[in-house]
């Protein structure tokens, strides 16, 4: 049977200060991902190897590693294009490392709730009895950005995030314009400090990484560009309209206030 | 990074009134509903995964609710309850198809991007065993956008806190009473327990039991085997369904709703084979309730048939049928089901637009699970389940496609409320659970460091998978059901001598492979006794030595229950019929 390399970072915080490559020959076959190669050394060779994994058909977004330096879905990513190899295997870059290929994304989950990622209500309508309607073409404005699947991928390939981890990060950007864009959402306005602050779309400084990198389409690079300019004439306005400071505006109800707050509670 | 390894025997001293194991659509749902209807109360969510990596992330068709003018709350209850061959019981499924609507709407307000008419309403489509457009579906990602829905939602309730990547091994229950749960904490290996007045089970089905599924890695029916060993029944555990088209090596489940939008099933031949099996005439487009659009069970089982008659195609993955979407036109493949296109090409590397798709069935879905009653109480105070792994049962002998992420929502809903009523009143944890926290905590480190077994976790799961496929497939009998229980009851004594080869805190993989592997061997048993002894055949239970439904014996539940020393009983209990009588269940015609 033809087989192939597979070069593995392995590191053990327990007993090592840096991680090591490891090398594996795993069997090459015609429809093995990369990850069905990392599954038969956990199998058959290495019980100690840890990574993550749970969908196996690209939704879950578990899977992202570094295959020969670029971010990808071990799921989605064959052994025979790699071929004769070896593969590299590494964490996603940008993380801490837990152990072997496991990062830490806790800073993108702490991130998360700061763009207030649901459906704000209008203040001024009571909640709708039935459906709201919402046509196709309305429906094709966010549809995009709504694609995301929390992979990582993006913030791995993004060299801003790379040297400034207090960015807010492309896919929590482009999740934001995924509400601020749904004809259903009024929240825009409860968006828009953590968006337009230092450390929101202004820190970008539109490489593109992110949106070849995304492995679901998103283009979170678009869905930033878009928002700067949304932001440039927002804040145009509150310069010309000094009392309309979002600070005044009325802050709808809901559990929007202090989500700092909140962010630190999540574990 | 932390450098130093913690203290395994340091527990926080972690209390919520209700906790939920399980992020999927139902836990994440029944989290909202504690924090809408009882803010008062401390709510917890733990999940070994991300709530966004549950498997809720995968379903794909749609969900079944009644929102059109020309349909009737009566016509979903009938298909549900024929579709189940009568198992179901009928005063969950009124409720159930009640619900569904106003479930649904509120994923609509909660940003649910669901697929919608030239109008702005809320799309439907067709749907196997549905007499009606009544599933909802957000193109062919229904799942994965309910899910980041309600995840993104539940992010709002600031009451909700998080366990992610946190593990439960064992729930903890005092003179009949539940006081909370006991896991490991996966990035540090910390054993902790969580004190709790209710806790809720909402962890998913259980298709890794077997070897050829379209169910994600983390589906090991842990809730299921936490029950059954807390002293709560399992019901109708030998109801096993297999989707007929799956992907021949991944398992990876192309959606029916590609045979709802017109696709063909061919044989060997390129004829329509379903034509054969009672299900319809083969019509150009599809027809409610026929051929390509019969419910799963009889499709599943036409394919054996099929296969005997040597009409299927060999492969090195076993023998295939093709589905045929060609004559869908890109245009209607690209705009209702992208997914299938995206996975054909990533995973299959062929074009639905201009090839056939191989496929062949595939265990999907359990009917069986944690027995509740409506509220979702699972038979010890202060246990609920809900979603996949609860059986309520509205599913039956056979789920309709689309039932099940509605069920999901509206049972999740039911149980968060019923377990917060219950926390508001209960009284704080015994004080015993200490000492059984303090056993599980032994146990675990037991585990954790044992040295010198000699099973491998690997090997005694593909053993198991093999004797579940033998035993439990399809097509069942006595003798092959009964080679398979003992197998299963060898590899639980093999299991007692398994070795783990990581001694690692960190985020180790292996011991927790293991420990669902313990809780899967369990699972398995209680699917082949199940299936021992209901000696007939209904839905997805066909058993080749009694061919025929017998209504006198078994329009009965299986409740199996597990004795302390790991043995097993199995009582009947009626069946809840409502309003409508068992009779036959017509397709096609
Ligand atoms: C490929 C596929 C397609 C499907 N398509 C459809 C469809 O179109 N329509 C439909 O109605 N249904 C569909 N289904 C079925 C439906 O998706 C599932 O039944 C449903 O999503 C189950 O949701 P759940 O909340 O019960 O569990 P899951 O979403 O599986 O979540 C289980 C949760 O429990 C947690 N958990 C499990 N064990 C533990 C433990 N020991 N400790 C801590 N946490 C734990 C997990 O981390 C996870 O968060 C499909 C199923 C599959 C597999
Ligand atoms: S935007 Fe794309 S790459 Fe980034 S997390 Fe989302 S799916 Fe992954
Ligand atoms: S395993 Fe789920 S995305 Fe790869």
């Amino acid at each position: 049977m033809r087989t192939i390399a597979l070069r593995v970072a392995r590191y053990r915080p327990e007993d090592e200060t840096e991680p090591t490559m490891q090398e594996y020959e795993v069997p090459l076959r015609e429809d093995w991902a990369v990850l069905d190669g990392l599954n038969h050394i956990k199998d058959h060779l290495d019980g100690t190897l840890s990574y993550r994994w749970s969908c196996r058909m690209g939704i879950c977004g578990s899977c992202g590693m570094t295959v020969n330096g670029e971010p990808k879905l071990t799921c989605g990513t064959f052994l025979t294009d790699y071929a004769p190899g070896p593969v590299t295997v590494e964490p996603l870059r940008n993380f801490p490392v837990v152990r072997d290929l496991v990062v830490d994304i806790s800073d993108f989950m702490g991130k998360l709730p700061t763009v207030s990622p649901w459906i704000v209500d209008s203040e001024d309508a009571a909640p709708a009895e039935g459906e709201h309607l919402q046509t196709p073409e309305e429906l094709d404005e966010y549809q995009q950005y709504s694609m995301c699947i929390n992979c990582m991928l993006c913030y791995s390939a993004c060299p801003v995030y790379g040297l400034d981890q207090d960015f807010l990060g492309p896919a929590a950007i482009a999740l934001a314009q995924r509400y601020n864009l749904d004809s259903r959402d009024h929240g825009a306005h409860q968006r828009v400090d953590v968006l337009s602050a230092a450390d929101g779309v202004w820190s970008c400084t539109f490489v593109g990484e992110c949106t070849t990198a995304c492995p679901k389409g998103v283009d979170p690079a678009g869905a930033i560009q878009r928002y700067k300019l949304t932001a440039a004439t927002e804040s145009v306005k509150s310069l010309l309209m000094p009392w309309g400071r979002r600070s005044d505006l009325p802050r709808p109800s809901g559990a929007d206030q202090d989500n700092n707050a909140w962010s630190r509670e999540v574990r | 990074m932390r450098t130093t390894a913690p203290d395994v025997s340091a527990s926080g001293p972690l209390s919520y009134d209700v906790v939920i194991v399980g992020g999927g659509a139902a836990g994440l749902r029944a989290a909202i509903a504690v924090a809408e209807t009882a803010p008062a109360l401390s709510v917890a969510i733990v999940s070994k995964v991300y709530p966004m990596r549950s498997h809720t992330v995968s379903a794909e068709g749609g969900a079944a609710a009644v929102i059109k003018d020309v349909d009737s709350l009566d016509e979903h209850f009938r298909d549900t309850v024929s579709g189940g061959d009568w198992l179901c019981d009928q005063d969950a499924v009124e409720f159930f198809v009640e619900e569904a609507p106003k479930e649904l709407l509120r994923l609509e307000h909660w940003g649910c991007p669901w697929s919608r008419e030239p109008d702005g309403h809320v799309a439907v489509r067709p749907f196997g065993g549905m007499k009606q457009q009544r599933t909802w579906f957000a193109a062919d990602k229904t799942g994965f956008h309910l899910l980041h829905a309600l995840f993104q939602t539940s992010l709002k309730h600031q009451q909700i806190v998080r366990h992610d990547e946190w593990f439960a091994t064992k729930l903890l229950v005092d003179d009949g009473r539940v006081g909370g749960v006991a896991g490991i904490e996966l990035a540090t290996g910390r054993i902790e327990t969580i004190a709790a007045k209710a806790v809720i089970l909402c962890t998913g089905g259980c298709g890794r039991v077997y070897p050829f599924t379209t169910n994600a890695n983390i589906k090991t029916g842990d809730g299921m085997a936490l029950a059954y060993r807390a002293g709560g029944p399992l019901k109708d555990m030998e109801f096993v369904q297999y989707h007929p088209t799956g992907l021949p090596f991944t398992g990876i489940l192309i959606t029916e709703a590609a045979r709802a939008e017109g696709g063909w099933l061919l044989n060997r031949d390129g004829y329509r084979y379903l034509q054969d099996y009672d299900l319809g005439k083969p019509e150009p487009h599809p027809v409610f309730k026929s051929m390509e659009l019969g419910p799963r069970d009889r499709l599943s089982q036409a394919f054996v048939k099929e296969m005997e008659k040597g009409r299927t195609i060999p492969t090195s993955y076993g023998p295939i049928v093709h589905l045929d979407l060609r004559h869908l036109g890109e245009q209607t493949i690209d705009t209702k089901l992208p997914f299938v296109r995206e996975l054909c090409r990533d995973y299959e590397r062929i074009d639905p637009v201009r090839e056939l798709i191989p496929v062949r069935p595939v265990v999907h879905y359990m009917m069986g699970g944690v027995h509740t009653d409506i509220d979702g109480a699972a038979g010890v105070a202060g246990l609920y389940a809900a979603g996949e792994t609860a059986c309520v049962s509205i599913n039956g002998a056979n789920r309709l496609g689309s039932n099940s992420l509605p069920e999901c929502l509206v049972f999740g809903a039911r149980a968060g409320e019923a377990a917060a009523s219950h926390a508001a009143s209960a009284p704080g944890p015994a004080a015993s659970l200490a000492a059984q926290a303090a056993d599980e905590r032994r146990r675990l480190e037991e585990l954790l460091r044992r040295d010198g077994g000699r099973e491998r976790v690997s090997t005694l799961r593909q053993e198991m998978q093999a004797a579940m496929e033998a035993g439990a497939g399809i097509y069942r009998s006595r003798d092959d059901l009964v080679k398979s229980v003992d197998r299963v009851h060898e590899l639980q004594d093999r299991f007692r001598s398994v070795r783990l080869t990581d001694h690692s805190l960190t985020f180790n993989t292996e011991l927790i492979a293991a420990l669902e592997l313990e809780f899967m061997l369990e699972v398995a048993g209680s699917i082949l006794h199940s299936a021992l002894m209901r000696e007939e055949s209904r839905g997805a239970h066909q058993r080749v030595d009694f061919p025929r439904r017998d209504d006198e014996q078994f329009l009965a539940h299986s409740l199996i229950c597990r004795n302390d020393d790991g043995s097993w009983r199995i009582e009947y209990p009626p069946v809840t019929i409502t309003r409508w009588p068992p009779g036959e269940r017509v397709y096609g015609r």
